[in-house]
């Protein structure tokens, strides 16, 4: 069954549940003294009517790939059984192809039995899975039917189910947090079986290319991911070096020298930098500011390359202005007035009091500011991989190609993956890097925000 | 003391004013010229864009009056749609050519003469014809598109100065588009194919129709998950959370994520949805999916602000009468701060929209022709599309990428435009 008939026979059964429970509590309620209105009673039927019944499907969805899969790899004929994994692998895609479309294979005839078998599980999966599912709904609403009675207090019971959704709702920024730090750490354990740790945080040269043949002359794959870091911190720096002193002053003027009017639409046009998707930054810096570097680079002398790290960190910095003057704008303001009052009953002029006052006050408020911007700047990714390049140079020269964290994850990732070979599970070492880095970064930056803001309130 | 020599406070005040009043000045041109350069960015960007894509929306078309024969087209069965849609309509244009130039007659010629028309155009015929079947037998004048080194051309963007083998374009092309053009049967018009068509190796046949439905499908995915979602937890963690440990988890829990890198989204759906969950690659409803996770932050966060701003009294009042806590929220919290709701739903779109690098995670890559017609068709999303088309060399995607650029941007400001217009109709002062 299509998941669209599926989705709709169950709203469909939703609502005759309701229904029905909600014609038996008018019923009863002519009679009795009823405990919750007849839309709880019908709500409460419903859920217990199909939720456990959909459970049972989901559950059933997901496990019986697996199990097919085993016991098809079980009946693979006997000239199969010396195979690796990866082969097996292999293998069964082939028989599920095999079954369902008009494919054809060498090894067709070998798996004409393991094809057979599994048609005929598939079949039964099926059988199975909808013959459950009714039953349970069967046996649950009869269960939950019997309980509707004038005694029964439905709304109770139905804001307890509400409640639970909510939690689970709440909860599901827990589960994100826990899927990605598995999914990432699971696959770069699996790469730091074939690749030391050390060798990959201390090693300087990075060649991810494996020779597909024994015999092929080239790189045998290299992970030493210091190059990436370099660069990575390389761009982040450049980026910063723009963003902070144009974010800072900007939001200083914005909040203390621009007249009202000024700031009202201002704000917002500068907040538009912030809105703008990076691919279109990333495209910006590759066809527009890489060239005009290059042609200034030229004029005076210097060879720049044509994806260096200079245009990918200049964007990237324009990109994160408004990051920096919105967050230092909010803890500008956060200063008591009455600490600018007393500056200037000093006889402090405006810019005095900016410097001596209100930044050194704003300060830790500032920092963690910058400190979420540099967690950006590491993370960014569509700048630098259309900007910076994919040659991991170790360098710290702003005018030659770099490479960064970000570009070779995706580099690594996008296409054809195999999930057993050192290259794809770099990008997952690489991946856990960036998330511990942002993480910790993230930690203390919110750390600080949020003490500094307490501090005034 | 008064006529003894060491100056008084105020001298020394008024000495250096001067000096003090010209670094205020300093400092606060800084902070103007900051603001400036910020501005000049955005205008410099926006410049660019809008010069390098503005003429993408028009396309150079060729008349060409076509003889729409059954015999050339081998059509003997009106009733079989296969003979309408396989036909070769190819030598159709090719002949209308050589029939309006009858004096080429080299080989060399003919295919100078080839080059001009799109080699994609027989595909428009085809569909001119399926759609009007009364032409089969007669002769038609229609526009088709022209070859993309012709449309640079038109386009002016060919230094005719250079030296004939640095260019793409021949003189002799040159000296027939010319004459072409003169007589008004080729001239640039709206290119309505961008918006029909899906992705292409052709740059004048390529269109992102395909992307945009992706998009749609993508956004309608999240949408429909993160809102529900996001309001039930805004709704949890601001109405019943108790302060307890748990609490603390989940708030730290959601800031983080929040500054999460975009691209460990992508990683997480290519190693738990494509890996575990074996679900397919590249389709809306994992690229959907991943974008609920990554928007879910923003939207939670701006829904518990919306359900802040209702003040208690509302609450109080509704107790008061007899309401249960989940009838307080459901019936009376909800409908007040459901606006604020909408207006920060609508800014996560809007994020979602231009997001790229965790869909490139999930195979939304693929160059895909086709439009998607449903959320587990392979697709594209229009961020995307711009990836894919920044990287060819040629000018036509050049210029069409900036096209997209254009389109997306549109999208994002209407959207951006629609949150404050609901923000300023709904605002409530309480």
């Amino acid at each position: 069954m299509p998941i669209s008939t599926l989705f709709t026979v169950i709203l469909l059964l939703l609502a005759v549940a309701f229904y029905a429970g909600q014609r038996k509590a008018l019923g009863f309620r002519a009679r009795a003294q009823t405990q919750a209105l007849p839309f709880y009673h019908g709500a409460w039927f419903a859920v217990y009517l199909i939720a456990p019944a959909c459970a049972v499907l989901a559950v059933w969805s997901l496990l019986d790939g697996v199990l097919i899969k085993s016991m098809v790899l079980q009946s693979l004929p006997a000239q199969f059984s010396g195979a690796s994994d990866a082969e097996r692998e292999l293998l069964y895609s082939e028989v599920s192809r095999l079954a369902y479309s008009r494919f054809s294979s060498t090894n067709a005839d070998a798996l004409q039995g393991s094809v057979g078998t599994y048609m005929s599980l598939n079949a039964t999966s099926l059988k199975i899975k909808y013959t459950l599912s009714a039953m349970v709904m069967l046996a649950c609403g009869a269960w939950a039917w019997l309980r509707l009675q004038p005694a029964f207090n439905a709304r109770v019971r139905f804001e307890r189910v509400v409640l639970a959704l909510l939690l689970g709702s709440a909860c599901l920024a827990i589960f994100t947090t826990v899927g990605i730090v598995f999914s990432v750490l699971f696959e770069a354990l699996r790469f730091f079986d074939t690749v030391p740790f050390h060798e990959f945080v201390f090693g300087t040269h990075w060649s991810p290319q494996m020779s597909i043949r024994e015999d092929q002359v080239g790189s045998s794959g290299a992970f030493g991911a210091v190059p990436l870091f370099v660069g990575t911190l390389l761009i982040s720096a450049i980026a910063m070096t723009v963003a902070v002193p144009l974010g800072l002053l900007s939001a200083i003027y914005l909040s203390e020298y621009a007249s009202r009017s000024f700031r009202a639409w201002a704000k917002p046009a500068l907040e538009v930098l912030a809105g703008i998707p990076t691919v279109v930054y990333g495209f910006f810096a590759a066809i527009t500011v890489a060239p005009l570097l290059r042609g200034f680079g030229e004029m005076l002398g210097l060879s720049v390359a044509s994806e260096s790290a200079l245009a990918a960190g200049l964007v990237m910095g324009v990109m994160i202005i408004p990051f920096v003057s919105s967050l230092s704008d909010d803890v500008i303001n956060a200063v008591p007035q009455s600490l600018r009052d007393a500056s200037y009953a000093l006889g402090a002029t405006r810019s005095e009091t900016i410097r001596q006052v209100i930044i050194p006050a704003a300060l830790p408020g500032i920092v963690g500011g910058i400190l979420l911007a540099v967690s950006r700047a590491i993370g960014e990714t569509m700048i630098v991989v259309m900007a910076a390049g994919l040659s991991a140079n170790l360098t710290i020269n702003p005018l030659e190609a770099v490479t960064t964290v970000t570009v070779q994850i995706v580099t690594l990732l996008v296409g054809d993956q195999e999930f057993d070979s050192p290259k794809t599970l770099a990008a997952f070492a690489l991946g856990l890097m960036l998330f511990v880095t942002t993480l910790c970064l993230n930690v203390i930056a919110l750390k600080v925000v949020r003490k500094y803001r307490e501090q005034y309130d | 003391m008064s006529n003894s020599h060491s100056p008084s406070t105020i001298e020394i005040v008024n000495r250096n004013l001067a000096v003090r009043y010209a670094r205020e000045r300093r400092f606060r041109r800084l902070g103007l010229a900051a603001v400036l350069s910020g501005f000049a960015a955005l205008i410099f960007l926006m410049v660019t864009i809008v010069g390098d894509g503005w003429r993408a929306f028009q396309q150079g078309y060729i008349e060409l009056e076509i003889n729409f024969d059954a015999e050339a087209l081998e059509i003997d069965d009106p009733a079989d749609d296969d003979q309408w849609q396989y036909a070769d309509y190819t030598s159709l244009i090719r002949s209308a050519l050589r029939e309006r130039f009858p004096a080429l007659q080299t080989r060399k010629e003919k295919k100078l003469l080839y080059s001009l028309v799109s080699p994609g155009a027989d595909y428009q015929l085809a569909n001119m014809l399926v759609e009007n079947r009364e032409w089969l037998g007669q002769v038609q004048r229609v526009r088709l598109p022209v070859d993309d080194d012709i449309d640079v051309l038109l386009k002016g963007y060919v230094d005719e100065t250079l030296p004939e083998d640095e260019r793409r374009i021949s003189n002799a092309q040159i000296e027939l588009v010319k004459g072409l053009k003169s007589s008004g049967e080729i001239a640039l018009g709206f290119n309505h194919i961008f918006f029909t068509a899906g992705d292409s190796r052709e740059p004048e046949q390529a269109g992102i129709r395909g992307a945009l439905i992706g998009s749609f499908l993508t956004l309608v995915v999240t949408l429909s998950l993160s809102f529900p979602i996001a309001v039930a937890a805004a709704i949890y963690l601001e109405e019943f959370a108790p302060r307890n440990r748990i609490t603390d988890i989940i708030e730290v829990n959601i800031n983080n994520l929040a500054a999460v890198p975009s691209i460990v989204f992508g990683l997480l759906g290519l190693a738990v949805f494509l890996n575990l969950f074996g679900m397919p690659r590249s389709v809306p409803l994992v690229g959907g999916i991943v974008l609920t996770l990554m928007t879910l932050p923003t939207i939670i966060i701006s829904s518990r602000a919306a359900l802040k701003a209702v003040p208690p009294s509302i609450r109080e009042a509704a107790l008061g009468l007899g309401a249960s806590k989940m009838q307080v929220i459901f019936h009376h919290v909800l409908p007040l701060a459901l606006p604020g709701m909408l207006t920060g739903a609508i800014i996560g779109m809007a994020q979602a929209l231009g997001e790229t690098a965790p869909l490139l995670m999930i195979g939304m890559v693929a160059f895909i022709v086709d439009i998607p017609a449903g959320f587990t068709d392979p697709a594209t999303v229009l961020p995307v599309q711009i990836f894919l088309w920044s990287d060819s060399p040629e000018r036509g995607f050049v210029e069409r990428t900036s096209a997209a650029i254009m389109v997306l941007l549109f999208f994002l400001i209407a959207m951006n435009a629609v949150a404050v217009l609901l923000r300023r109709r709904f605002e409530r002062r309480w």
